[in-house]
């Protein structure tokens, strides 16, 4: 379960984010949607302990994020290519998150066989390094990498953003099954309003970042949400 | 145009948080620079009446002239070492109205406002001056003035090349070294007397301006050089586009017996070895290796035993202070990932500290052939080795938490040559001149041994206490760990 209490954070006198409180029961898939500018991010940034909170605090399975370290064995995360090492090939950067998440050479190797429709062939045994693939093949590389190890949290920033769509078909799939086959807590943001009803159980909307809606995903959501940022 | 251009500089100088963060780094380069135009000023006004005295049967102006060619050569090395490669983000003015050939005679005017460019006029224009009083004759003094500014500007377009070509390749300065030395030898052997050359060149132009054209033809034609150089790298598929390499993949399974921090050491390993940054300080080594040769066989430093230590200490710590330096800002473009993984800082941090031990293990044991030029030297590196790794390593990690600028490793712009100026040799000073001083200090009031001892003493603490040190080192980085994300995430 995360849990944010009274939490904001300021640049220079502005405020970018202010949550009074906010809790994602664990096991559900939260989508996070707004506008640029709307907080999503810095709000992922929190989670992350990436930023300093300017006041309040995010609590990870009862533990303080940004007093703590041990949140990070059951947290992963994928924000954006700045999460990936572009020296290596797309399997040592695997094992090197695999053995960071305790499982060696052979459990990788299984894990990432279920995944070969998202890599399509265009990302094992190529012989390239990370940087050298294409921006959407990076991407993948990163939401798989931050699925290893049976994290209990995912929290993954624009997961749909640069992917084909083939791929984004696929990986919808992917995030609907994975909550449901294991028990993690899913975060995503996206500003397709389409892909997050779909993979979401509770969609908040987050403007100049405050929350202004908090839904528990039905038909009519999408709906709704269309006619909220249709302005 | 060019006002915007200037504007963007300014802007990117002053609002890049690097600056922000070392007004103390940037004061100490401005008094540098003041130090170096009042040397200059000072061999000016001075130099005249030197060589009239030196040389009392001879003319100065010619003495001087003779002179020239270590002078440029001086000059080059120099700048090579000291002067940054004018650097421009071009990509965003590709798509834009403007055109090309004007952002690359605004890149090339830029270098030559350089202050490497002023300062010999410190120098030249009081000789000058002293010329015209000594009645040379006010247009022999002016055509002398101006083939030194024109010959310093010869040197500025061609230490761009040379830089440049070199920063492509990993070999670092091991080109110019060469370049330079070859040259030396050829004049010092007298295969090809440059001086000679050159001083009669010089005097020919005094006697008849009409030759100045033939050293502004070899300026324009350097000019022209940089220019159809730089306009290759002008295309977004060309060289600002980084090409796609093969991976080469080893398991690196000896790595393992150095146990959690393995996953580190590899990733470390790769680091030096797939990226072109790194790796020349890989090839680094070889110069250091070599470093004691300058030393040793020459009879003048026969016997100054705080000379070894000077010595040891760069053989032993060049990595250190190459590699190390840019602790935590070689992981700058995954950092965030770091900061979010399942990862310890103290294992992160170790996984650099045994890089750098190796390293300085390794060159002790390949520096071990200086025995022959006394045992004393072998004694004076092993303390200089447990120094380093006692001791320095830890200062630069120490440093390291106030690491602010990132290193784009992948390199896909042109013009991308961070890291290489004068800032980086001015880290090493404190880890190559304080183990110098801790040691005169002993070896000067009790003996040789004392030095060598009290080096390794303090050495052997640091290797005592390191687990204290390093949880130190680790909190240190953990209260600067927001700060270190913000900074990497800016380009500049």
């Amino acid at each position: 379960m995360i849990k944010a209490t009274e939490l904001s954070k300021k640049y220079g006198g502005v405020t970018v984010l202010n949550i009074a409180t906010l809790e994602i029961p664990k096991g559900q898939s939260f989508g996070l949607v707004g506008n640029n500018g709307a907080g999503k991010t810095t709000f992922f940034n929190l989670v992350l302990d990436l930023i300093n909170p300017t006041t309040g605090n995010v609590v990870n399975h009862k533990i303080q994020v940004n007093i703590s370290e041990d949140w990070k064995p059951f947290t992963a995360s994928f924000i954006d290519e700045s999460f990936l090492i572009g020296y290596l090939t797309p399997e040592e950067y695997f094992y090197f998150i695999g053995e960071l998440r305790g499982m060696n050479k052979a459990d990788i190797d299984v894990f990432l066989s279920q995944f070969d429709e998202i890599f399509n062939e265009e990302i094992l045994k190529k012989k390239k390094y990370l940087r050298d693939l294409s921006k959407g093949n990076q991407k993948k590389v990163g939401i798989i990498a931050a699925l290893i190890g049976n994290p209990e949290v995912i929290v993954l920033d624009e997961p749909f953003a640069n992917l084909d769509p083939t791929t984004q078909i696929r990986l919808k799939k992917l995030l609907r099954d994975l909550t449901i086959s294991t028990n993690a807590t899913l975060l995503i943001s996206s500003h397709d309003l389409g892909h997050v009803t779909e993979v979401c159980d509770r969609i908040v909307v987050l403007e100049k970042g405050e929350i202004v809606k908090d839904l528990i995903t039905s038909a009519e959501t999408l709906q709704e949400l269309e006619t909220y940022f249709s302005v | 145009m060019i006002k915007h251009f200037i504007q963007f500089e300014w802007k990117q100088f002053f609002r890049s948080s690097y600056w922000q963060k070392s007004i103390g780094l940037n004061i100490l380069m401005a008094f540098l620079a003041l130090y170096f135009m009042l040397t200059f000023l000072a061999l000016g006004i001075s130099l005249f009446p030197i060589l009239d005295k030196q040389f009392p049967d001879s003319d100065p102006l010619l003495i001087l002239n003779g002179f020239l060619f270590y002078w440029f050569l001086a000059d080059l090395l120099m700048r090579f070492f000291l002067q940054k490669l004018p650097v421009m983000n071009i990509k965003p003015l590709l798509v834009l109205p403007v055109k090309r050939s004007k952002i690359l005679h605004y890149v090339l005017g830029k270098s030559a406002v350089s202050f490497f460019n002023f300062l010999p006029l410190f120098a030249v224009i009081p000789f000058g001056i002293m010329l015209m009083l000594e009645e040379y004759g006010t247009t022999t003094a002016m055509i002398w003035m101006v083939t030194m500014v024109i010959f310093t500007l010869i040197i500025n377009f061609l230490n761009i090349i040379i830089e440049s070509r070199s920063a492509e390749t990993e070999f670092s300065f091991l080109p110019i070294v060469l370049i330079a030395s070859g040259l030396f030898a050829l004049n010092y052997f007298e295969i090809v007397s440059f001086s000679t050359l050159l001083a009669d060149g010089i005097n020919a132009i005094d006697a008849n301006p009409v030759f100045i054209l033939i050293p502004l033809a070899i300026l324009g034609f350097v000019y022209y050089l940089n220019y159809t150089f730089l306009m290759k790298k002008l295309y977004v598929d060309g060289s600002l586009k980084a090409k796609t390499q093969t991976a080469s993949t080893s398991d690196m399974t000896w790595t393992r017996r150095f146990g959690t921090i393995a996953p580190f050491l590899q990733l470390d390993l790769k680091l030096l070895w797939r990226n072109k940054r790194p790796r020349s300080s890989v090839f680094i080594l070889i110069i250091g290796l070599a470093y004691g040769l300058f030393f040793y066989p020459n009879p003048v430093y026969n016997g100054l035993e705080w000379l070894y230590v000077f010595v040891g200490i760069f053989v032993t710590g060049i990595f250190i202070i190459n590699f190390g330096q840019f602790i935590p800002a070689w992981d700058s473009g995954y950092y965030k990932l770091l900061m979010s993984q399942n990862i310890k800082y103290k294992e992160y941090l170790n996984s650099k500290y045994t890089l750098m031990v190796m390293s300085s293990i390794i060159m002790f044991v390949l520096s071990i052939p200086y025995v022959y030029f006394g045992w004393k030297i072998l004694l004076v590196h092993f303390a200089a080795m447990v120094y380093n790794v006692g001791v320095n390593t830890y200062i630069i990690l120490l440093a390291g938490s106030f690491n602010r600028k990132k290193i784009d490793l992948t390199q896909r712009a042109a013009f991308n040559y961070q890291g290489t100026g004068a800032v980086q040799w001015l880290v090493g000073f404190p880890l190559l001149f304080v183990p110098v001083g801790l040691f005169f200090a002993p070896y000067k009031f009790i003996g040789f041994e004392a030095g060598v001892a009290f080096l390794i003493i303090l050495g052997a603490i640091g290797i005592v206490f390191h687990q204290k040190i390093m949880r130190f080192i680790v909190t240190k980085y953990l209260n600067s760990k927001y700060k270190m994300i913000s900074a990497f995430e800016q380009d500049n």
